[in-house]
């Protein structure tokens, strides 16, 4: 019998996340025949046809159609998964702000392992699986044994599996809503609030000037804006400088801000972690201005200065006025 | 409200550039900076703003060796009333599961109404708060980014989610929280506020302490253990521009013209 992988769908209006097909590629890393259900939660259209989509890629689709499901509260799921895995299962999800959120707790539930943000997998050793993870902001890599025997719980990091659009699995949809259980919560979901609109949308623009930590100081911002307006371009950041407060929210690039496109994109003394890399796609031209020649962006980045930002900005914003 | 924080002392990225050493067990620690994990830190802030408001105490906690009784310090310079080390040889090693299991054996001696840790520390797991939820039968949410003391029963949380939008709940109170930056902003503590708490005595509890036995945590009890370290894939990897600073900065403005960045 082929080994069975599970794993948890995320989707927002009807749409499966890019999750749902990058967990499909990271469980045949694990088991190149495995066996693949899908759980999918939620109420009304949506689900069906998420359920729908979904049977394309795995051999087995779990419905549970339940109005306490309608938004994914990660208690109430986490209850429900309980209820409804097999005991040992081998169970993926992504490291999104839900997988972050459900899975540890559910793994002690389950009586299983956790690995989170797992980026590769090498193999099994006996019923030992060998997880790459990182540490220190992604500035060492680890290889971590996860034991498996009873099975485990892996949230697998967004975007470093290639979806599998082989769609090929004739899947199908299996409606498990009676077996849901009894799913009362002590945390009640309330409503989402959206983010606030800034004065400028740095999503819709070319060139980003973006800062990061290696600013140092809110008073050096100044050194970014100067450059930016003789490159005709907008200030973008990463998460330390909104943090501190120094710039608004609605200017932050990563998972937990804007998504941009630019064509071309400045990262200032910014290292590179995977929250804020997440949020920058369409694959720009990335250059990077870092004192530190350790830091992770320049594994993504075309171009790299190994130089202190505070000094080399204001040196290429006089370059550019020479004209 | 009775608060507990729990933290760690970890190597501060921000200030040092991390090595891998040659034989791969561990990364090079001679010269490594320490601090307070920056996540924690906002979480100690936020149960003191809390106490503040509503009374109450705010202890905080740490597994970990004798050093790390300087970051309990520290925080308690900060404000915190009182702090606990949860120290023995047979914790080290312990995995995401066997550190929440310690903290649970110590929380239960205890009377929290509330428990924060950091949304992740240097391993970048963010793994023990929601365990140690599990394991106590308290409601969790993690990544949490804003906090209102409703009554003595519950709060109102909102979690900070994709795209810079958050979910907001209503969450029963005693609850686990796990804190993310930017929630607060965390007082300075100088010097001399480090030596105002520096005779206040932090009690050390061990293994027998707090009722664990040693084969359920550090290395005997970790179904999850790291192998080794190793410096990341550089794949491509950048050009690095050479020369003096005005080269560099000549041959950027010609590619970023290329480009097409700059208008």
């Amino acid at each position: 019998m082929a080994e069975q992988v599970f794993t948890y769908i995320t989707y927002k209006e009807g749409i499966a996340d890019d999750s749902a097909l990058e967990l499909v590629a990271a469980a045949k890393k694990i088991y190149p025949d495995a066996s693949l259900t899908a759980v999918v939660t939620g109420a009304g259209a949506d689900l069906d046809k998420v359920c729908n989509e979904m049977a394309a890629s795995y051999q087995e689709v779990w419905k549970i159609d339940n109005q306490q499901l309608a938004y994914p509260n990660a208690e109430v799921i986490q209850k429900l998964l309980v209820n409804i895995l097999p005991k040992d299962s081998l169970f993926l999800l992504s490291h999104n702000t839900f997988g972050m959120d459900l899975s540890p707790g559910l793994s002690i539930k389950m009586e299983t392992t956790f690995v989170a943000d797992a980026v590769d997998f090498e193999g099994l050793e006996g019923s030992n699986l060998k997880v790459v993870r990182q540490e220190y902001s992604g500035m060492a890599s680890t290889h971590v044994l996860c034991d498996i025997s009873a099975g485990a719980v892996i949230n697998v990091r967004p975007g470093v599996f290639q979806p599998d659009e082989s769609k090929s699995a004739g899947g199908t949809v299996v409606d498990k809503s009676a077996e849901a259980g009894e799913l009362s919560v002590s945390r009640r979901y309330l409503e989402i609030v959206e983010a606030e609109v800034g004065d400028v949308d740095i999503t819709k623009e070319d060139v980003l000037v973006s800062v990061g930590r290696g600013i140092e100081d809110e008073d050096n911002i100044e050194i970014a804006d100067e450059l930016a307006e003789a490159m005709g371009a907008v200030v973008s950041c990463s998460r330390p400088i909104v943090d501190a407060k120094w710039l608004e929210k609605s200017r932050q690039v990563g998972t937990s801000g804007q998504t941009v496109k630019p064509k071309v994109y400045l990262a200032l003394g910014i290292s590179g972690s995977f929250q804020h890399l997440g949020g920058l796609k369409g694959s720009p031209f990335i250059v990077a201005v870092n004192k530190n020649p350790k830091a992770p962006i320049f594994q993504v980045a075309e171009v790299g200065v190994v130089e202190d930002l505070l000094e080399f900005v204001p040196e290429l914003t006089n370059k550019i006025k020479e004209g | 409200m009775e608060i507990l924080v729990c933290v760690k002392r970890v190597p501060d990225t921000a200030e040092n550039e991390i090595e891998v050493k040659s034989d791969g067990t561990d990364i090079e620690r001679d010269d490594l900076v320490y601090s307070v994990n920056e996540w924690d830190n906002y979480a100690v802030e936020e149960a003191i703003q809390i106490r503040d408001k509503v009374d109450g105490s705010v202890t905080v906690i740490t597994v970990g060796d004798e050093e790390s009784e300087e970051v309990l310090r520290r925080e308690m310079a900060m404000g915190a009333d009182k702090g606990i080390l949860l120290s023995d040889d047979a914790f080290e090693g312990s995995d995401g599961k066997g550190l929440a299991g310690i903290l649970k054996a110590e929380i239960e001696k205890g009377n929290y109404d509330l428990i924060l840790t950091g949304a992740q520390a240097d391993d970048g797991a963010g793994q023990v708060g929601g365990m140690l939820a599990a394991m106590l039968d308290f409601p969790y949410a993690s990544l949490v980014n804003s906090i209102e003391v409703i009554d003595d029963k519950k709060l109102k949380v909102g979690r900070e989610i994709e795209g810079g939008n958050q979910e907001m709940n209503e969450i029963d109170l005693p609850c686990v929280l796990s804190i993310q930056t930017g929630i607060n902003e965390p007082r300075y503590v100088g010097i001399r506020g480090i030596r105002k708490v520096a005779s206040l005595e932090i009690p050390v509890h061990g293994a027998s302490d707090i009722g664990i036995s040693s084969d359920s945590v550090g290395e005997a009890g970790a179904k999850v253990k790291r192998l080794d370290y190793f410096m990341p894939e550089l794949g491509e990897g950048a050009e690095i521009l050479e020369g003096s600073m005005e080269e560099i900065a000549e041959k950027l403005v010609e590619l970023l013209k290329a480009k097409g960045g700059i208008k």
